[in-house]
């Protein structure tokens, strides 16, 4: 299953300046493994040492925060957007 | 006031969560674990420095306390904002059964009308320090406020953007100010979201994304204000709306760094938070006695509240459980009792973040939480004029005559209300 990743900028150092980078994979925790793999470190910066998503990220599926959707047991299907975010402050 | 080096009393920015050092650039999340920086200070500089025969003789604005606050040199934007009214609100404390309770009243801040203001005159200061020709934000509001008039003032170009579901008051009162306001067919959060990946591909400077350590700290002069409005001491409660969490944690920083440099003595506070009903991961979490928040979707009428997804929800849980506070969240129908109740005993008309504050303290008080011989200052962050839409229809009405007397007092001899008033 190709889907797209939005990179954020922090991590775009990692991925040569890329902002849009298509995986394959058939759930969220797939993206990030396969991230890994093109992106040697990328892991270690979403995830935290028991493989939680680090608090201070937010992962979306086509605008959909992965906490209400199975968190990184969401399915993905062809095509599906995913945005990683750090969290923003109020306003 | 002496500026021995470039970047003031800064030193750098640190990541909060690993302590990572970065430099003092608009940049706003570690690269590492996306964790929030923060600024750094030379405490013991400021110390020589921020006396309180030095503030008193300063200006009554919130740049009296300069040194804590995130700028290379002065002020150049906002250089009137704060210091607003501390009122000593005995007729409310008298309803609520609580000793002594006084309001911090930002309704009434300069120019804008909400707490905002604090925040992005030093977003906006700083934007001009790092550069920046153009400001931005993602804003339930009064952050949309206050940026586009700001600007405004400071020759800044702005874009705000904006739910699309916003209390026709607070829109308008970012076009006056010739702001492109963008309207996003969605929630705060999602603005949010579509903020963060245009702030990657804009140079811009957004005061809550890549400007966010240093607008963040602009909070912190409105705990100042109520030390020294105080007489230079903590008060034994303060309760503070939450969107984010954000002026939670600052109004609680402000009390630290007070103590930290002898300008107050320590002593032993709480700082409860308040959310309403329909927007509440924050009080949640901890009633729940969780130290991490589950994002709900906002559905209040508190919407300067409506942060489903808050970013400084868990250092907001942090600080509540570390002064051995509480939260306490309200329904709609007590946002507008507490709007009213603050109106008819104070004379301050608070928007719907205000009616948040006064019935969760209500609700505090009521159960002990906030004992009826302690003090307590209610932190009211923006203006009921800006969401008349809240309470229309809700605040009683008008009585409509000819103009005559014979009216009047026909209506008068109806009515044993108005019969009582005379």
């Amino acid at each position: 299953m190709s889907v797209k990743v939005r990179i954020p900028t922090p991590l775009r150092k990692l991925t040569n300046n890329e902002e849009l980078v298509e995986v394959s994979a058939n759930t969220i925790g797939e993206v990030f493994t396969e991230l890994q793999t093109l992106y040697p470190g990328i892991q270690e910066r979403l995830l935290d040492e028991k493989g939680e998503v680090r608090r201070f990220v937010n992962v979306y599926v086509n605008e959909e925060d992965i906490r209400f959707l199975q968190n990184q047991q969401t399915p993905l299907k062809a095509g599906d957007e995913i945005s990683i975010i750090p969290a923003i402050a109020g306003g | 006031m002496i500026m021995e080096k470039h970047d003031g009393f800064m030193k750098a920015l640190k990541c909060r969560e690993c302590g990572r050092e970065y430099p003092l650039a608009a940049t706003h999340v570690c690269e590492f674990d996306f964790g929030p920086l923060e600024v750094a200070y030379d405490y013991d500089r400021i110390k020589k420095s921020l006396t309180r025969a030095a503030i008193e003789s300063r200006p009554q604005t919130m740049w009296r306390y300069r040194e804590l606050l995130p700028i290379a040199g002065a002020p150049t934007v906002g250089c009137q904002v704060g210091f607003t009214p501390l009122v000593k609100a005995d007729r409310l404390a008298k309803r609520l059964g609580i000793r002594e309770l006084w309001v911090k009243n930002d309704a009434v801040n300069y120019p804008t009308l909400s707490f905002k203001d604090r925040v992005v005159s030093v977003a906006l200061s700083r934007s001009k320090e790092l550069g920046f020709k153009t400001v931005a934000c993602a804003s339930t509001g009064n952050l949309a406020n206050s940026v586009a008039a700001n600007a405004a003032a400071a020759g800044l170009k702005s874009f705000v953007f904006i739910p699309s579901d916003l209390e026709q008051g607070k829109v308008i009162n970012s076009l006056v100010y010739g702001a492109n306001v963008i309207s996003i067919k969605g929630h705060y959060d999602e603005v949010n979201r579509l903020c963060a990946e245009i702030a990657g591909k804009f140079g811009w400077a957004f005061v809550n994304v890549n400007m966010r350590p240093y607008y963040a700290e602009g909070s912190k002069s409105m705990g100042f204000e109520i030390l020294e409005q105080l007489g230079w001491r903590i008060p034994q409660h303060t309760v503070v709306p939450m969107a984010s969490g954000s002026l939670l944690t600052k109004i609680h920083k402000s009390y630290q760094e007070f103590v930290k440099i002898g300008l107050v003595r320590d002593a032993k506070y709480h700082v409860h938070g308040a959310q309403p009903t329909g927007c509440n991961p924050i009080s949640a979490a901890q009633k729940a006695g969780l130290d991490f928040f589950k994002p709900v979707k906002p559905n209040t009428i508190a919407k300067s509240l409506a942060i489903g997804t808050p970013a400084d929800g868990f250092y907001a849980l942090k600080v509540m459980k570390e002064t051995g506070a509480s939260a306490e969240d309200v329904t709609d129908d007590e946002v507008r009792e507490g709007i009213r109740l603050l109106a008819e005993c104070e004379g301050i008309f608070a928007e719907t973040a205000g009616g948040v504050t006064v019935g969760v303290a209500k609700k505090l008080i009521a159960s002990g939480r906030i004992p009826a011989n302690d003090s307590v200052v209610l932190c009211v962050t923006g203006n009921g004029l800006k969401t008349l839409d809240a309470v229309a229809g809700h605040v009683g009405r008008t009585r409509d005559i000819k103009p005559s007397l014979r009216e009047f007092e026909a209506l008068i001899n109806s009515e044993a209300e108005l019969a009582a008033a005379i």
